[in-house]
């Protein structure tokens, strides 16, 4: 049926190589992750402010990151910058793009869970003495990561999911780039790739068998 | 109105007389259009206020428990004290295991407030408040989310600090407790003190008729 | 003041795109919501056993990103000798993609719907046909929706990606006008735009009903 021979030997022969991608996948992964939510928790805070300034910023990055594509923005990254005299490698480019969509989604999970939190949880806070800051760091934020852990465990196999968009800025680094590589040098698109999904598959896996984990470890109560 | 050191204030009222509000604005959660509140000679509304120092002095324990759900009881306890005061953990921890004794959780101190009773988050509340080491301790209708059966025993703590001299003003619905605990009475109507004096006033003699007729009803 | 070397024509070039776009989305949301209505009907049924193959399979057609499976979908063509031109490769993939999804969002609709609900629409003498048509999927589909115009619009998004395979989609037609025209910013800002204003109208309209359902009950 097939005109075709399959060399699966040499998919797994280059193995090594694409579980060093793999590395590199889930790095930008787990920094956009670090980085998306910093800048969550504050878009999320603008979105709750009343000072116009901040919420419009934060509005719009918002809106933004959830109305346009994961891809659109990492060109924006790296074609885009370039007319203001940024010029981000594809690397750099790719971690900005997935950054900048994990914080517009997340912070709208995070605006939602600040929402579910009584206030008289902030004014028990308060009336111990604690500046607004204090109650918010300690008494709310707690809360809030606990409400939106389901939401950010998803977040974060999206953004392993995402990193395979590095392949159309150039990035040969990570999984896909490997796998792009290896194929452009021997044409076994098909059994690079299987071997990829593969991997992606059990990145996948193992992400939400950590945040399982995590779960039980941090929110015993 | 006046409250002195050691004495213990209740007050009285309808829903939405406005007596849950005075108690928010002694601490400064609140803002007054008009008067003046003053705490040993400060301000509440003055610019300059540390609003944050003030409520060191001041303890407030709420309707609602508000329990920190992601702390187990000792970490409620301990965590203004630590955060706000500076305090090193074991001090903290001291002064917390004490305090919870003293409200009687002491066996619970690695529980999570989800796991304890209205009663027992409610003393924890109590308890809560004290490791701050307040000069004076509101309490805002602090029995009234509370089941029937469990009201008794956050009573029971309040008698108890109010016979140790804690300076004390009790927003509350429960007259008996109110009648037995407290220095003077004074009776909410439309958001200002209708008539005040001492328990056997308030309650045998009452000179206004609206203060009668509440007791009658509340009675 | 503001120049700019963008024509009538350009801007036509732009619109044929987004018309690729739309019409991928289209037959995409199309099959994948017929298909994930089928899965989820089926999943919120049998048993779990039963269900474990369907189960796996949908479940690696969300753990590999689909720029992987697009790729891999366009090799397995070419080596079987189907001979599917890429638009049909690349139709065929979302529509599995959005079934994968899907799935989920009408099986959790399905379920929302209390079993004491079904239990009365049957006692008064309804069929299992009837009880669906009637009573539980209008239910389930209140709580559906949102999340179904959630995932028609992230398949809109996703369209983007099928580029790859030489499609000239909306982005596609962007890239190709910044190579002749040299204005990266300004046509990438258009395209934002253009996508932008397809979405998010989209997107609160679903999040207007939303919020009216839930008022409602």
């Amino acid at each position: 049926m097939f005109n075709y021979t399959f060399h699966w030997h040499q998919a797994f022969q280059a193995l090594p190589q694409m579980l060093w991608g793999a590395l590199i996948t889930i790095e930008v992964a787990v920094i956009s992750m670090i980085f998306g939510i910093i800048f969550a928790v504050l878009i999320a805070l603008c979105r709750l402010s009343h000072n116009r300034v901040a919420y419009g910023v934060a509005t719009a990055w918002v809106e933004m990151a959830r109305n346009t594509p994961a891809l659109f923005q990492i060109y924006m990254a790296h074609f885009g910058l370039g007319a203001f005299g940024i010029h981000l490698s594809p690397w750099w480019a790719l971690l900005a793009g997935i950054t900048f969509n994990n914080a517009g989604y997340m912070a709208e999970t995070f605006r939602g869970a600040l929402r579910a939190i009584p206030a008289t949880q902030t004014r028990a806070a308060l009336s111990l003495g604690m500046g607004p800051l204090r109650a918010f760091w300690s008494v709310v934020m707690p809360q809030m990561f606990r409400i939106s852990f389901p939401p950010m465990t998803n977040q974060m196999v999206w953004a392993v999911l995402m990193t395979s968009l590095g392949l159309t800025v150039g990035l040969a680094s990570d999984l896909a780039g490997v796998t792009q590589e290896l194929n452009v040098r021997t044409f076994r698109t098909f059994e690079f790739f299987a071997m990829a999904a593969v991997l992606y598959y059990l990145i996948a896996k193992a992400v939400m068998l950590g945040a399982r984990l995590v779960a039980w470890r941090l929110f015993r109560y | 109105m006046s409250v002195n050191k050691g004495e213990v204030v209740t007050i009285i009222g309808g829903s939405g007389s406005g007596k849950s509000t005075l108690l928010t604005c002694i601490n400064g959660l609140e803002p007054i259009q008009g008067g003046k509140i003053t705490v040993d000679g400060t301000v509440v509304h003055h610019p300059e206020t540390d609003l944050n120092k003030l409520r060191q002095k001041i303890g407030i324990v709420f309707q609602q428990f508000n329990a920190f759900p992601h702390l187990t009881v000792l970490e409620n306890v301990t965590l203004a004290p630590r955060k706000v005061l500076g305090m090193a953990r074991d001090k903290a921890d001291e002064i917390a295991i004490k305090q919870l004794s003293h409200v009687g959780l002491g066996d619970k101190l690695s529980v999570y407030p989800s796991r304890l009773s209205g009663g027992q988050q409610q003393r924890m509340a109590i308890a809560r408040a004290l490791a701050m080491s307040p000069d004076y301790m509101l309490f805002d209708e602090v029995t009234s989310a509370l089941d029937p059966q469990l009201v008794g025993e956050v009573l029971d703590t309040l008698r108890l600090l109010a016979a140790e001299g804690m300076t004390m003003i009790c927003v509350t619905h429960e007259m008996r407790f109110a009648r037995e605990v407290s220095d003077r009475v004074a009776f909410f109507k439309d958001g200002h003190i209708h008539e005040i004096g001492t328990p056997a006033q308030i309650f045998e003699q009452p000179e206004k008729p609206e203060t009668a007729a509440f007791l009658k009803v509340a009675h | 003041m503001f120049h700019t070397a963008l024509t009538l024509n350009d801007l036509l070039f732009l619109a044929k795109g987004a018309g690729v776009t739309l019409a991928i989305t289209a037959i995409a949301v199309l099959f994948g919501t017929v298909l994930g209505t089928v899965f989820g009907a089926l999943k919120a049924q049998a048993s779990a056993l039963a269900m474990a193959p369907l189960t796996f399979v949908l479940d690696v057609l969300r753990s590999v990103p689909l720029l992987i499976q697009l790729i891999l979908a366009n090799a397995f063509q070419s080596i079987a000798g189907l001979g599917w031109s890429p638009f049909i490769v690349a139709c065929v993939m979302l529509s599995l993609y959005t079934s994968a999804y899907c799935t989920e969002i009408v099986r959790g609709g399905i379920e929302a719907v209390p079993a004491v609900t079904r239990r009365a629409a049957r006692s008064l003498g309804m069929t299992w046909g009837q009880d669906m048509a009637n009573v539980t999927l209008p239910m389930a589909l209140r709580v559906a929706l949102p999340g179904w115009i959630g995932l028609t619009l992230g398949v809109m998004k996703d369209t983007a990606l099928v580029l790859w395979l030489g499609i000239i989609e909306l982005l596609r037609s962007s890239q190709i006008l910044v190579t002749r025209l040299q204005e990266p910013l300004f046509i990438l800002i258009l395209v934002g735009a253009i996508y932008f204003l397809i979405s998010f109208p989209i997107a609160r309209l679903g999040g207007r009903l939303e919020q009216r359902w839930r008022e409602n009950d």
